[in-house]
């Protein structure tokens, strides 16, 4: 056990001393990390952010508002609501007065309520509001509703849900691509900073293999030093993406486009997820790029 | 100790390096490889060190059959056996001291061990004086003593010395054949693949001649060259 241990510490050492004898290289090989990490974070705040705008979309908009038209008796309004009731898909059905809906309104519009005050008599009509199961039960509720006397209109967001979810989709298939090309390309940089080191160290290794070394114990400093560059690159990325992102969500909702941020990954809710991914990705791209390059020249 | 059984080695490229070689080396024999140039000791060699496996016949190592093994077994089957190489091959940024201790090091020795160790060896091959000196303050006889104290810093029962002698001059030559000497005194089988006609001659160990891949000739307390040219 002991033995291992000295054998660890002599490994980590001579990563560390390679790292330091290929800085200029090794510079090039964090660099190329960071940026594919810092577009990586680019790209999830992205999918994040538009999986936020369709969770919320879907949520506000599996429903349908069908507004009435004034002054219609009892039994019209019990028609429509059992027409409304009597479908597939159906959670509840409620109905909105004018004055609720100016409530709401009101409570929605915070800090310009005030521009609401004078509005009389109510312009708002009354309403049902249908709870569905799904977005997909619309199309027929609304079929049988529209028609029915009193209806002056149905609302609801089928095609814009639709076609944000085949947007998301979009941008998550043209991320994972443009992700995958440059991780490819800097495990290809790694590797060839790599090489640097192996071929600084080729007559230590030569005589390595003589003296019985293991190809554990040979492989392992490069390995360690694929691996720190992809530590320090990851770090790098974790601080540019944090801070960078910090400063563009506030810079984004001291503009008055608060109604926009609501829809933005909060940065702090973002940091652990970066952390874990980037560091993952790091270690990763660094000890695959020295594995490949390791494999080419260290054979026995 | 080593033994080779009806082994041959044809690389890929066609070329056979070595058809039905028999040998049987006993513990704590010196024996020296001679031959001319591609005549196929350094194939012999390589196959001992398991740089290449043997395409026909069998190879034994300490009672071990080491024909075929494993990549992962091979480091450990090398630690049974020290090479010493024409050109030292050592390490020019560590000095005398630290290129012996690297040996230990790779192992993972206990460092108590390798302080008691190293000087041990050192004074061996009457190195004492320059253990803190960098190989390019070393003459060519030095350079070969620092390798030779590599090789046999772990205790390998087996030394290997790949042409020696080949780059020193007869007076230094002699001075490492001494250290040789020493050593398979001790106890240590000794393999040497060697041009060196005068030492052969005068060392009177066992010979075995490779020719175009064949032993052509095996005796106890040869020369160089056979009996009768020798006349």
């Amino acid at each position: 056990m002991k033995m291992k241990f000295r054998i660890f510490k002599n490994i980590l050492k001579q990563g560390f001393q390679g790292m330091w004898r290929n800085r200029g290289m090794g510079l090039a090989s964090i660099s190329s990390i960071s940026a594919v990490l810092v577009i990586l974070g680019i790209v999830l705040i992205m999918i994040l952010s538009i999986n936020n705008v369709v969770l919320e979309t879907k949520t506000k908009f599996d429903e349908i508002q069908i507004f009435l038209e004034n002054e219609l008796t009892e039994e019209q309004l019990n028609d429509i609501e059992k027409a409304a009731k009597d479908n597939e898909g159906v959670l509840s059905v409620m109905y909105q007065s004018k004055e609720q809906a100016l409530e709401i309104m009101k409570e929605e519009w915070e800090d310009e309520a005030y521009l609401l005050e004078g509005l009389e008599p109510n312009p708002l009509p009354n309403s049902y509001i249908v709870q569905l199961k799904d977005i997909k039960y619309a199309d027929n509720l609304v079929d049988k509703v529209k028609n029915i006397e009193g209806v002056e209109e149905v609302k609801y967001y089928k095609d814009i849900i639709e076609k944000l979810i085949i947007f998301a989709n979009y941008v998550r298939f043209g991320g994972v691509v443009v992700i995958g090309i440059l991780v490819f390309v800097s495990v290809f940089i790694i590797s060839n900073t790599i090489k640097l080191t192996v071929t600084a160290r080729k007559r230590e290794v030569n005589i390595m293999k003589y003296v019985g070394a293991t190809n554990g114990y040979i492989r392992g400093p490069f390995i360690i030093e694929g691996i720190l560059f992809g530590l320090i690159g990851a770090a790098l990325s974790i601080l540019i993406v944090n801070y960078g992102y910090d400063y563009f969500f506030k810079a984004v909702s001291d503009k008055l486009y608060v109604l926009f941020t609501v829809y933005l990954v909060s940065p702090a809710a973002l940091i652990k997820d970066i952390t874990i991914i980037f560091t993952a990705i790091g270690v990763g791209i660094g000890a695959l790029g020295s594995l490949v390059s390791l494999k080419r020249f260290l054979n026995v | 100790m080593i033994k080779f059984t009806n082994t041959g080695k044809e690389y890929k490229n066609g070329v056979k390096a070595l058809s039905n070689i028999n040998l049987n080396i006993k513990k704590g024999e010196f024996v020296f490889i001679v031959g001319p140039s591609g005549a196929g000791k350094s194939t012999l060699i390589k196959l001992l060190l398991k740089e290449e496996d043997p395409t026909e016949g069998k190879i034994y190592l300490n009672d071990m059959d080491i024909t075929k093994v494993k990549n992962r077994r091979i480091p450990f089957i090398r630690r049974n056996i020290g090479v010493v190489f024409q050109d030292f091959r050592l390490l020019p940024n560590k000095t005398v001291y630290e290129n012996v201790a690297f040996a230990m090091e790779i192992i993972g020795a206990h460092p108590k061990e390798i302080r008691r160790r190293v000087p041990m060896i050192l004074s061996m091959v009457d190195l004492s004086k320059k253990a803190d000196c960098y190989p390019d303050q070393l003459s060519g006889g030095e350079h070969q003593r620092v390798s030779i104290a590599r090789s046999i810093v772990n205790n390998p029962p087996v030394l290997i010395a790949d042409e020696p002698t080949g780059n020193l001059d007869p007076e230094t030559a002699w001075e490492i054949m001494k250290v040789l000497r020493e050593i398979n005194r001790r106890g240590t089988t000794i393999l040497m693949a060697t041009h060196a006609k005068d030492i052969v001659d005068s060392m009177k160990k066992r010979v075995v001649a490779i020719e175009a891949g064949k032993v052509v000739r095996d005796e106890e307390k040869g020369g160089y060259e056979n009996e009768v040219s020798n006349i």
